[in-house]
């Protein structure tokens, strides 16, 4: 049943998608993707993530590194939980946070993407985290700031959510260690509308993953994801078997309209995580959700909150990850030979 | 002007295959002789084309003017000025124009402009479907008579297959030729890239190859039942090209055509979000851009067009989805099939009757051929230049092309229409 897996190999693959969220001493400006990023960086973000983890566990828990910094919670899709989380880190960091839900004003408005940034940018604020239901508009937004701005992305379309696969691989690193060559990886669920299934695919492959699995059916499969280097499952228990890590995905209700699955009660029939399949993965394994959790649609409740399950973790660690990425991005050196003017 | 002579040329002609340096002697619109100077023939007007190529003026079966309802993308007057410095003598324009042209008096406000431009001649398609809302006939018969050369229903859908079975057998019915673009609404709808690994990678919602292969199968059981001549126009997959290529080898007179874009272009080049290759049909993998290329060279398709789309530069400026399909493409239809000619994919008469002698022949108009007694209507171009394209001296108003910066190698000179010299250069 299961494909042969393939690393992406592909040079014409992706070229200069990342080039972008590099500076010229190959340090990161933008955080857009995980793909194209080398895997220095990525334990770089895992260390320094690990760092600010003492930090979120002290009394006073904040840190001046970001003292004077403006950044911009900039939202054209309802969140709670990144939102929030990004907001909790920029204030540990002593940044000052401005939340502008789009959703509800500019965009309605008739105003242009473009212009709405512009007008943003002349309030002078040195990065924006945006999310957007358009993939690829973090690349565009990033493409279009002043140069002295800075973008994160926490989410766009079904393309990427970097920080989401960085707290992933963090909350990964602290169970079972800092080689992942071992680990037999398992994401579960609706691959085809996830941007965090994506952005985890790259991040595990990146980080030398002995072996990445996903497993849905075949109505939530994007064509061709083998070439991003995972081998398929249509069969739950056959997928998880022996896994050291699964990754359940949210599969929204919406599914069921555009004929993608007949019901919720059928899809929990065969790719719901109970504790009886979950036999099948290794003893030690850890179950991971990006959140928020459907129980009984794609997860049983004794397994959310059961032994094996770190998915309030990955919420904890979400902060200190996100800390990383923001002061790494906004505290780097200045460019030498820098031209960049306002 | 009405005596035109065009000296010492490189005539190339595809419909003999044959190429010598000789003279073009024009009168009141036609070649009145080649070769051999009439008798009392005096020019008016000589254009020395040592050095140069003379082809039949290039005919492009898909060009989109944007007049009416678009005009802050583009107008008849802007477009045809572009197309004449291309090249292009004759063009198309399908009709999703706003008001679409399902009525006389849209057909001939378009040609009324194109008229006054006096530039490239401008032919319409009637719509198929009233408002090409795929439920009642459009006056067909009215239509052909106010001069639209064939009818389509553009890339919008006619989802009852009834309804389309009757337009066909009453196109049929009415003489006149069906220009399709392939494309199965519910599979194409949302989508905005090849549904491949480029797609699945950028998390962009894909439009499979069979969007196009159960249109065309579709069409190519009505066309078989009711008789309707027809052409499949902007085709973009291995499989669709095979569906064509059966249909031919069975026998059904059918024709079609591809952008130029899709000989060069492939899912690849959309790798960073590049809104400038965001088009419909999406461009596909490199297997099916090879396929295209395979079935120019082997005749199944029969004809290259520009499938030319102009549009303001915020259209462009946006997340991927959310920006406007399309390429203005009027000035890279010759380059770039000249490029085929470099590639060694075609030889250069094989190329010149893919954009001139067998687009005519689809159309069903007197053009594309260079011979005594018929129109004047002439390409002139130098073989030999090299240029780099670069979008501020385009003449299109539309500026949203991916081949920015890419290095050609031959460039329109003259362009003569109807016996008169409207381009120089």
């Amino acid at each position: 049943m299961a494909n042969k897996s393939t690393r992406p190999t592909d040079p014409l693959i992706g070229n200069d998608s990342w080039n972008i969220q590099l500076d010229s001493n190959g340090r990161l400006k933008h955080f857009l993707t995980i793909e194209g990023l080398g895997s220095e960086i990525l334990t770089s973000i895992l260390d320094t993530a690990e760092s600010f983890a003492n930090v979120n566990e002290q009394r006073v828990k904040k840190v001046p590194l970001l003292r004077g910094k403006t950044i911009v919670n900039l939202f054209f899709e309802a969140s709670t939980r990144t939102r929030t989380t990004f907001e909790l880190a920029a204030k540990r960091l002593s940044a000052d946070i401005l939340n502008i839900n789009i959703s509800t004003s500019a965009t309605t408005k008739g105003e242009s993407l473009l212009d709405t940034l512009q007008n943003l940018q002349a309030m002078l604020c040195d990065m924006f985290i945006v999310r957007h239901s358009d993939s690829g508009a973090a690349h565009f937004i990033a493409g279009n700031v002043a140069p002295h701005v800075s973008v994160i992305n926490a989410g766009d379309g079904r393309h990427a959510h970097p920080t989401q696969a960085m707290l992933d691989m963090f909350t990964i690193r602290r169970n079972k260690g800092r080689d992942f060559g071992g680990l037999r990886v398992a994401i579960v669920g609706d691959l085809l509308h996830s941007r965090v299934a994506r952005s985890q695919i790259h991040a595990l492959n990146i980080l030398n993953t002995g072996d990445v699995r996903v497993i849905a059916p075949k109505t939530l499969l994007p064509t061709n994801i083998e070439d991003m280097g995972v081998s398929i499952y249509n069969d739950l228990e056959a997928g998880i078997k022996d896994a050291d890590v699964i990754i359940m995905l949210r599969l929204q209700k919406e599914r069921m309209q555009g004929a993608f699955l007949p019901s919720e009660h059928e899809y929990y029939s065969q790719y719901g995580l109970t504790e009886d399949r979950l036999r099948a993965a290794r003893d030690d394994a850890i179950v991971m959700h990006p959140g928020p959790i459907n129980r009984g649609v794609e997860i049983e409740s004794r397994v959310a909150d059961g032994e094996h399950s770190v998915i309030l973790d990955q919420v904890t660690y979400g902060i200190s990850v996100r800390m990383a990425v923001m002061s790494m991005v906004l505290g780097r050196e200045p460019e030498h030979n820098a031209t960049e003017t306002d | 002007m009405n005596r035109l002579l065009v000296s010492n040329g490189l005539i190339l002609d595809p419909v003999t295959q044959s190429v010598k340096t000789s003279n073009i002697y024009i009168a009141d619109g036609n070649i009145i002789a080649i070769d051999h100077e009439p008798d009392g023939f005096e020019a008016e007007l000589s254009i020395d084309a040592t050095g140069l190529v003379i082809s039949p003026g290039l005919v492009d079966l898909c060009a989109r003017l944007r007049e009416p309802g678009l005009e802050f993308k583009a107008d008849i007057h802007s477009e045809v000025t572009a197309a004449a410095s291309a090249g292009i003598t004759t063009l198309c324009c399908p009709p999703d124009t706003d008001p679409v042209i399902d009525e006389p008096a849209v057909v001939e406000l378009i040609h009324r402009k194109a008229a006054n431009a006096a530039n490239t001649r401008v032919l319409t398609l009637g719509a198929l479907t009233r408002g090409l809302e795929g439920q009642l006939l459009s006056e067909m018969a009215i239509l052909k008579a106010a001069g639209c050369v064939g009818v389509s229903n553009s890339r919008r859908p006619v989802s009852n297959t009834l309804i389309l079975r009757r337009a066909y057998s009453y196109a049929a019915n009415c003489g006149i030729t069906l220009f399709i673009e392939p494309d199965e609404h519910w599979l194409s709808k949302g989508g905005c890239a090849h549904d491949g690994k480029v797609a699945t990678r950028l998390g962009l919602q894909g439009i499979p190859v069979s969007a196009e292969t159960v249109a065309i199968s579709r069409a190519l059981e009505l066309i078989l039942e009711t008789g309707a001549r027809a052409h499949f126009g902007r085709l973009s997959s291995a499989h669709g090209v095979e569906l064509i290529r059966r249909a031919k080898e069975r026998g059904m007179a059918i024709t079609a055509d591809v952008s130029a874009h899709q000989l060069f272009l492939s899912e690849m080049d959309i790798n960073s979000f590049n809104s400038m290759c965001h088009v419909l049909p999406p461009l596909r993998s490199q297997r099916d851009m090879e396929a295209l290329r395979e079935a120019v060279k082997d005749g199944v398709i029969d004809a290259i067009c520009s499938d030319h789309q102009p549009h303001e530069p915020d259209a462009k400026q946006a997340p991927f989805a959310s920006t406007q399909a399309g390429i203005s493409s009027l000035e890279t239809l010759l380059p770039l099939t000249l490029r085929l000619v470099h590639e060694q994919v075609v030889p250069t008469y094989t190329a010149l009757s893919l954009l001139s002698t067998q687009p005519a022949a689809i159309l069903g108009i007197d053009a594309g051929v260079l011979a005594t007694n018929r129109p004047a209507d002439i390409c002139i171009y130098d073989p030999e230049q090299d240029w780099q394209l670069d979008t501020s001296t385009m003449l299109s108003r539309g500026k949203n092309t991916p081949f920015e910066g890419w290095n050609f190698q031959g460039k329109v000179r003259h362009t003569i229409i109807d016996g008169r010299l409207v381009y120089t250069t």
